[in-house]
């Protein structure tokens, strides 16, 4: 996972959230075990920790920027980049790992032509993956849009992109 | 301050009360492996588990750079126990870790390679599958080239960084085997907070952080 913000972020945006940063820090003291507890405030409110909420909640709680980026990528909960329109989750977990997710993984990762963590720069789908979601008589699975999808193959990675390309273009 | 009495490997020595083991016996000739400390750092991490010793009167082996001194202590450096301990730490280590000696700029002044000399094994050992973390090389640096993909995780830079110099533009990142070394963001070197003073480069045991001008610096210092 790799910041890819920086290409859909625009100024504007940026100064948004620096103020809806700010508003919420407001609600907590300088301790810097506040830390995780900010984060995970200010990531409900704005769906990921963009590049300027961590350089303001570094400057908050006086501490490096790196300590927060740190503990940003420590926890799987926290995201570095904006959701997608789609989620994308591939389950990793025992079953799905021995049926192939991880070709699934890669079959996403290349058609998407993003890596786990990201988002498309068009922000239709963020990818990421996901430990057993307790379907695993379905493996390989893929949770798209939360629901789960079974016996996600690369052949039916490309055939449920195409769903999505379809309603799309019934929409426009 | 007060003065004790230690033997190492049969070697009597005298160090200060309230001084590391690890320390003492470097300062007096005596070669433990070690990584992830620095002398000025009170709280080592004690993350490589590279310098085992053995202590007479004690069942196991302990990690030299957390044992204090004290007055009477018989150690030996090169117990079978300690050594076997230290040699999976180190053959651990080089599992993820990329060897090109005759391409390095550290080859010949690399700890790594020190190491794995007293170790009496070999840097690419096979017992355990190799698995690489091809990482991007940051060149962005004026002053130092920095390949995450030869890093070893000691921390050194880090600690260097942020406590004695007080700038804190790198730190460890990700977890697991993702683990990583980096700047805020994972920026580029350039484009951090770095102020290319080059202290990281000077405590990385390895070819991980290198002078671009390696010549240069040898001459300067
Ligand atoms: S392992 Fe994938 S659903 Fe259980
Ligand atoms: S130097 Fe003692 S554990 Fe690393």
């Amino acid at each position: 996972m790799a910041i890819n913000n920086k290409e859909v972020t625009t100024t504007e945006e940026q100064a948004k959230v620096r103020q809806k940063t700010r508003q919420i820090l407001k609600r907590f003291g300088r301790k810097q075990g506040n830390l995780v507890p900010i984060l995970q405030k200010v990531q409900g409110k704005l769906g990921y920790l963009p590049r300027e909420a961590m350089l303001e909640i570094a400057k908050f709680l006086s501490i490096p920027g790196i300590d927060v980026y740190s503990v940003i990528t420590f926890y799987n909960q926290f995201r570095l980049n904006p959701p997608g329109k789609h989620s994308i989750r591939v389950c990793l977990g025992t079953a799905c790992h021995m049926k192939g997710g991880y070709i699934t993984l890669d079959a996403w990762k290349r058609r998407l032509g993003i890596d786990r963590g990201e988002t498309t720069p068009d922000r239709e789908f963020d990818l990421d993956s996901v430990a057993c979601v307790g379907c695993c008589v379905m493996a390989p699975v893929t949770v798209v849009d939360a629901k789960p999808q079974g016996k996600v193959e690369p052949t039916k990675v490309d055939g449920l992109l195409l769903a999505f390309e379809i309603e799309r273009e019934k929409k426009s | 301050m007060k003065t004790i009495s230690l033997t190492i490997d049969g070697k009597r020595i005298s160090a200060n009360e309230g001084e590391k083991l690890l320390w003492v016996a470097l300062g007096n000739g005596i070669y433990i492996p070690n990584l992830c400390g620095l002398q000025d750092n009170s709280q080592p991490p004690a993350a490589c588990r590279l310098c085992f010793v053995e202590v007479e009167g004690k069942e196991k082996p302990v990690t030299a750079c957390t044992e204090t001194v004290t007055d009477g202590m018989v150690i030996d450096t090169r117990g079978g126990k300690a050594l076997r301990l230290a040699r999976t730490a180190f053959e651990l280590l080089m599992s993820s870790q990329q060897v090109d000696c005759a391409h390095c700029a550290k080859n010949g002044s690399c700890e790594l390679q020190q190491i794995a000399h007293h170790l009496n094994i070999k840097l690419k050992s096979n017992r355990f599958r190799r698995i690489l973390r091809e990482l991007p090389i940051d060149d962005s640096s004026s002053v130092f080239t920095y390949d995450p993909n030869k890093c070893v995780l000691c921390g050194r830079c880090v600690w260097v960084c942020r406590e004695r110099l007080g700038i804190g533009a790198i730190g460890f990142a990700y977890r697991g085997f993702q683990r990583v070394v980096t700047t805020f963001a994972g920026e580029a070197f350039a484009d951090s907070k770095c102020q290319e003073c080059g202290e990281c480069v000077r405590v990385c045991p390895c070819g991980a952080l290198v002078f671009k001008n390696d010549k240069t610096e040898e001459e300067q210092t």
